[in-house]
């Protein structure tokens, strides 16, 4: 770990500081908004999942971080490191994955990283083939480390990529939907080896569309809609901002509604749970729960003895997803 | 920050951009092809009944079959109108479109290379590959030459005889006026490649650009343009075969080469150091 030195004693100077901060961050394409005026506010040490629909702003926003593409205006710092002006300090603790593997196809996947790992003036020419060497292997690709970049498959080209951004001991990791074409078994890969890595202290950050893939693996979210963020925080909080509520399945419901009132909360009427039954003529009741409300046996109780007949109760969490739905639009509704 | 933990490694990226390039099937393909030309000029001419008379022909072509060494003379004659600078139009074009369509540009960029270095390394491997193109026809030439015709005497258009050492340093001179030639070239191959992620679009807009450049030539009505084509000294090696040398032509090109290179370098890094990349 000697050649990491200077960048430990980097971290401590800037410990306290942010991976990634961004402050009215925005990008145009002509008189097209990409990112409007985002601030994010990513930990050191966290796994920060970047949710959004598709085209949202999230790759553009990374590419904008990274200095691939110029801010139209707002400021930005990276590990600590002003973004343009630093980025040739920043960059060699940040290993990316932005918007798909990209590789020379005519050349091996051991040959591909060791062109990339040349790119680096930082990276010590002398343990390049070790280095290159064990993030195959950690990819789970040590195999097809002669083979031809252009005879992999998608999903092997997805774990080169993030081979290629674990070349060195990196700060911080931003994957850009990194299990895209991955199946179910190589997307469990994914996620693990990003435990792995943030076990080492290295933060993540990583664009996803995919609800639980974030849910799953992370600690802290920001939801982007449309350009803007419209939401940023611990899972936590993320969650917590939504409502909890208990749900009714009964055949009287007007009793039930009737009666939840009379305990203090706010019931209504709701459309029953599909396939619960509507041949079954129940219907389905729902009221939010707040702290300072009964307990959910209280009210069960307090149903069944006012003489509504009970067939479902339910006490729902509020998900991630409804909070993501409520935030960015259901469907398959492309931003934009 | 002394010590050797800071020590970079800047060199690397050039190793491994030449590594890249001459690995390449096309590389390859291309340097064969033009290999081919001092091949077959000298088969055809071995095999006709008659040799060809003074005048007839490419230059110099009369001077093959007393002298090997010429038919690399000649071949660099006939590739460098269209043959040559086609090759290099393919590699410089390419430079940066060619990572970008790959999307290897923004991973380089990260990793970080760094814009203007990458820029560098980009033209000192297109420089590399003038040397090798021109080389190649040299090489070919030589060896084609000296095989069939073997290694007489040779005369010079001044009428002065020179030896076969002294036909080796002509024949190289012409190759360096050549090579020298595609610098300017491959400098608006450059930047053009910064213009466009379609790798293709770039080639075959410097290839036109090449005849685009010859036909003005062709115009007299543009006579004033003309000493500023990059294309104005490209068949002007005719004084390095005089005794003894006249240095003229061959300064005054590689002043027009190092204009373009300068000029051109100069529009390429205004363009990339600046650019988004969102390939």
């Amino acid at each position: 770990m000697s050649a990491t030195a200077p960048a430990a004693e980097q971290t401590e100077a800037t410990s306290t500081e942010l991976a990634i901060e961004t402050s009215g961050l925005t990008k145009k394409f002509g008189q097209q908004v990409a990112v409007n005026g985002i601030d994010l506010a990513v930990p050191r040490g966290a796994v920060f999942g970047f949710l959004g629909p598709n085209g949202s702003g999230k790759t553009t926003t990374i590419r904008v971080i990274l200095g691939l593409a110029a801010a139209t205006s707002g400021s930005m710092r990276v590990l600590g490191r002003g973004v343009p002006a630093g980025l040739d300090d920043a960059l060699p603790r940040v290993g990316a994955l932005i918007e798909g593997p990209a590789f020379y196809p005519f050349l091996s996947g051991a040959d591909n990283l060791r062109r990339l790992d040349a790119a680096d003036r930082h990276a010590n020419p002398a343990t390049r083939d070790d280095r290159v060497a064990a993030a195959l292997d950690r990819v789970g690709l040590a195999h097809a480390a002669r083979k031809k970049a252009r005879a992999y498959s998608l999903g092997m080209k997805q774990r080169l990529g993030i081979a290629a951004a674990l070349l060195t001991p990196r700060e911080l990791l931003v994957l850009d939907e990194p299990t895209n074409g991955l199946d179910p078994q190589g997307t469990r890969e994914v996620r693990s080896l990003i435990r792995s890595v943030a076990a080492e202290g290295t933060t993540v950050f990583v664009s996803s569309h995919l609800l639980a893939e974030v849910e799953q693996i992370c600690t802290h979210a920001a939801i982007m809609s449309v350009g803007s963020l419209v939401a940023q925080g611990s899972l936590a909080d993320l969650r917590g901002s939504g409502q909890t509520v208990v749900r009714v399945t009964t055949p009287d419901g007007e009793g039930a509604v009737a009666q939840l009132r009379h305990l203090g909360l706010d019931a209504a009427s709701v459309a029953p749970p599909r396939g619960a039954g509507r041949d079954l003529d129940v219907a389905a009741v729902e009221a939010p729960l707040s702290g300072d409300d009964p307990a959910p046996e209280d009210i069960v109780a307090a149903l069944v003895a006012a003489g509504v007949r009970v067939r479902g109760f339910d006490v729902e969490q509020p998900s991630l997803e409804d909070r993501f739905v409520a935030l960015t639009g259901e469907g398959f509704d492309v931003a934009r | 920050m002394p010590g050797e933990k800071s020590r970079t490694h800047g060199g690397a990226l050039l190793v491994s951009e030449l590594r890249v390039l001459f690995r390449r099937r096309r590389t390859w393909a291309m340097l064969a092809a033009l290999a081919s030309i001092p091949v077959l000029m000298a088969v055809v001419v071995r095999l006709s009944a008659e040799p060809p008379g003074p005048g007839e022909g490419p230059p110099f072509l009369d001077q093959v079959t007393n002298n090997g060494m010429f038919v690399a003379v000649t071949a660099l004659v006939l590739t460098t109108p269209l043959f040559l600078p086609l090759t290099v139009a393919v590699v410089s074009g390419d430079a940066i479109a060619g990572e970008a369509s790959l999307g290897t540009l923004r991973y380089l960029l990260v990793a970080p290379a760094g814009r203007v270095r990458l820029l560098v390394v980009k033209y000192a491997s297109a420089v590399a590959f003038c040397l090798a193109a021109s080389g190649t026809v040299l090489l070919t030439g030589w060896a084609i030459g000296a095989a069939l015709f073997g290694t007489g005497e040779a005369t010079l258009l001044s009428g002065d005889t020179i030896g076969v050492g002294d036909a080796v340093v002509r024949s190289l001179l012409v190759g360096a006026h050549v090579t020298i030639c595609m610098l300017g070239l491959a400098a608006v191959g450059l930047f053009i490649s910064t213009l466009t992620d379609a790798g293709v679009g770039a080639m075959a807009a410097v290839a036109v650009l090449t005849i685009v450049a010859q036909v003005l030539g062709q115009l007299d009505q543009l006579a004033w343009l003309h000493p500023w084509l990059f294309t104005h000294h490209w068949l002007a090696f005719a004084d390095l075969l005089r005794e003894p040398i006249v240095w003229t032509s061959f300064m005054q090109n590689a002043l027009l080469q190092a204009a373009y290179v300068a000029f051109f370098g100069a529009l390429a890094y205004g363009r990339f150091s600046t650019k988004d990349v969102l390939s």
